[in-house]
């Protein structure tokens, strides 16, 4: 047996009273005394949400590696009009794995599962995740998933090739044989239960570990945003499951729930499929809104602008997207259009409110274009001219024009991109001095940014106009006499300025890796509560707490003249903020 | 505890609103179906919070003038690190291949799985009190 077992031990911040910090100095973080496996037996056997969040990140940026490779050789394939670089067959597979790769294995476990699992714990206050070896189990699925999504390429007929939404007629036994369709199924099994585990995870979390005196209007929005994006994994990962059990079964134990033949309705795929589809992709974007919005406010010097219009869009967000799945199914003919067309134009008001929130956060600000923030500005455009496409689509004459067009294509590779790329490498750079105790270079990060910049417009809004001039989505080849060379070559240089963006990041990593540049405890001057606690954190991340008096704990501890004291209870005298001994350092 | 069940029955009201008007308008079977599974995933959690919160003492998390002294003492046992979890996951992989590639690795998740349980369940034994 490989397992240490700690005796039960106290696991709760320290006081920051009379015996806490002394007046005029940074507590004195305690070291590790964390005794346990080392090596690769510690990664195998951790439950330290900080671990597991490290093997995420790890895991979900190899993926995007691999996804963003197959992204290259499509757009390779696709500049040149009768090009053969890859078979049809093979360019089939290559971008549904594109699509799955990047929507399943990257976007989503790259936030709840590595960004939210590392940072939600240290922003509540809490020792760990409210479930350790859960945590734990949901990593292993994840990364087992991956495997089983990924051996699809080594099997006989080859990974999956139906695209990522594997529509019924397609997706069946006649039309999709073969290992690798089966492995794609089981996959989004597997990583379908670790995404529930985390969801699960991240609501207790936020639930029930928060520190005394951080109620849930101090929960800072990415924490909110996590337990939000966690009960609509709730509400939407059981449906997938659900939809690829009944798929599999009709590939082989012969039931006809999808398929005409025996009395199935082949349409009812796309309502399940959708019903998950469309809360996934607030699934993917949350997240990504919460990490701008805790970066925001360091970066301009201010406080948050309307917290709680903040919380409750991010409700209002995930309470419309699941009621609009059908928009992706107003060609199918059978669905209600005015309901699922309204209620996908009302989304527009709450994403809205956040972009005036966020805009209205930086009004006025000091604002300094560190990394972070550019980045964050970047995913503003970006998300903006991507939402803005989504209010056009949302209408039905316009969805009949351009369904099944690189229109379409274009729109949601902006969305993702924005929130996922932009916000996500954000986020990265805001919270890598956290993790690592290590500084990415601002310089190697900057042309990271530019260059991702300039190489995401150049790449996506040709795609509109080719999708305007009819070129559908998921063809390999097409006629010279079409007309869409010129946009798609110009589409696909965007790409790979894209591609060569991302190689200033990998310098950048190597170089933190081989250079490294302390970060101190908060390098950024953040305010939220993980800027308290030493970079890395130690085990069960607090030695000490500052009193948690508003939003910012950590800014109203470092920077006591420029409290913002909110109105007390009703029932309670206003208790001084900082209690004397425990307030003094200032800079 | 009170915000979190105001929050998770707020969810359950939403989507059961959203579910009758979506069923009068469309009588379409499968979404309504969802949208009530997702009113009732709102309504169990959050009424059933709302109870334990007019039941319960103000715990120090949601209140806003808390010190840091009145959450010490022990939250709970946390396993060190465990290698259990590790044998579960891979015990579903291979369960899952099971259904791709045959019955033949059927044992070897099976093993692993029930293995990953007990094993599991003795460690949170022998880990001690809650």
């Amino acid at each position: 047996m490989t397992t240490t077992i700690e005796p039960p031990e106290l696991v709760s911040p320290e006081p920051g009273g009379p015996d806490g910090p002394t007046p005029g100095a940074r507590p004195d973080h305690a070291h590790d005394h964390h005794e346990g496996p080392t090596g690769l037996l510690k990664w195998l056997t951790s439950t330290d949400h900080k671990v597991i969040g490290k093997s995420y990140m790890i895991t979900s940026l190899v993926l995007f590696f691999i996804a963003g490779i197959m992204a290259l050789v499509i757009r390779t394939q696709l500049a040149d009009p009768t090009s053969s670089l890859v078979s049809f067959q093979t360019y089939n597979e290559l971008f549904t794995m594109h699509g799955s790769l990047m929507l399943y294995l990257f976007a989503g476990p790259f936030a709840f599962g590595g960004l939210a699992n590392y940072i939600v714990p240290l922003q509540v206050g809490a020792p760990d995740m409210a479930f350790p070896r859960l945590n734990a189990l949901s990593y292993w699925l994840y990364l087992g998933g991956s495997v089983v999504m990924m051996s699809g390429f080594l099997v006989a007929g080859g990974a999956a090739s139906y695209g990522w939404v594997a529509y019924a007629p397609l997706s069946n036994a006649i039309n999709s044989p073969g290992a690798g369709a089966d492995l794609w199924l089981m996959a989004l099994a597997l990583t379908g239960f670790s995404a529930i585990f985390t969801g699960v995870n991240l609501a207790a979390t936020v639930f029930y570990l928060r520190a005394p005196g951080m109620t849930m209007f101090r929960v800072p929005i990415f924490s909110w945003n996590m337990l939000v994006t966690g009960i609509l994994i709730l509400i939407a990962f059981p449906v997938l499951f659900g939809a690829v059990v009944m798929l599999f079964c009709d590939r082989h134990f012969g039931t006809h729930i999808f398929t005409v033949d025996g009395g199935g309705v082949p349409v009812l795929w796309q309502h399940l499929f959708w019903f998950f589809g469309h809360p996934e992709v607030y699934i993917l974007a949350l997240p990504y809104f919460g990490m701008v919005t805790d970066i925001f406010p360091v970066f301009s010097r201010k406080p948050l602008f309307g917290y709680k219009g903040m919380v409750f869009a991010t409700m209002s967000i995930a309470a419309l997207s699941t009621g609009v799945w059908a928009h992706h199914m107003f060609t199918t003919g059978v669905v209600l259009l005015p309901f699922f067309s309204l209620l996908s134009y009302l989304i527009a008001v709450p994403t809205g409110i956040k972009f005036f929130n966020w805009i209205g956060t930086m009004w006025g600000g000091q604002l300094s274009f560190q990394t972070p923030m550019l980045f964050s500005i970047g995913f503003l455009f970006a998300f903006l001219m991507g939402g803005v496409t989504g209010v056009l689509l949302a209408s039905p004459p316009v969805d009949f024009m351009t369904h099944d067009t690189y229109f379409v294509v274009a729109h949601f590779h902006q969305v993702l991109i924005g929130t996922t790329v932009f916000a996500g490498f954000a986020g990265f750079y805001f919270w890598y001095p956290k993790m690592f105790g290590r500084m990415l270079d601002e310089r190697l990060g900057k042309l990271h940014f530019w260059l991702l910049f300039v190489g995401f417009w150049v790449a996506f809004m040709p795609q509109y106009l080719v999708g305007l001039y009819g070129m559908p989505r998921r063809v390999a080849d097409y006629l010279p006499t079409n007309g869409w060379t010129t946009l798609n070559v110009i589409s696909t240089v965007g790409a790979f300025v894209i591609g060569a963006s991302f190689l200033f990041f990998l310098a950048n990593l190597w170089t933190s890796w081989r250079h490294p540049v302390p970060a101190g405890d908060n390098p950024w001057d953040g305010g939220a509560l993980e800027w308290f606690t030493s970079s890395p954190p130690p085990h069960h991340n607090y030695t000490h707490l500052p009193p948690i008096r508003s939003e910012r704990p950590t800014w109203d501890y470092n920077h006591p003249e420029h409290r913002v004291i909110h109105k007390p209870p009703k029932d309670r005298p206003p208790a001084p903020v900082g209690e004397g001994e425990t307030v003094g350092a200032s800079s | 505890m009170r915000v979190d069940g105001l929050f998770l029955a707020g969810i359950g009201i939403f989507f059961a609103v959203i579910g009758i008007v979506y069923w009068t308008t469309s009588y379409e079977n499968a979404g309504f179906l969802m949208l009530m599974g997702s009113a009732l995933l709102g309504l169990l959690p959050g009424s059933y919070y709302l109870w334990w919160s007019y039941k319960m003492k103000p715990q120090p998390d949601d209140d806003p003038n808390a010190e840091m002294s009145e959450g010490a003492g022990a939250i709970d046992s946390f396993p060190g690190s465990s290698i259990w979890p590790f044998i579960l996951g891979m015990g579903a992989m291979f369960t899952v291949l099971t259904f791709v590639f045959g019955l033949w690795l059927a044992p070897l998740g099976g093993t692993l799985i029930l293995s990953a349980a007990i094993g599991g369940t003795m460690e949170s034994r022998r880990g001690g009190a809650v």
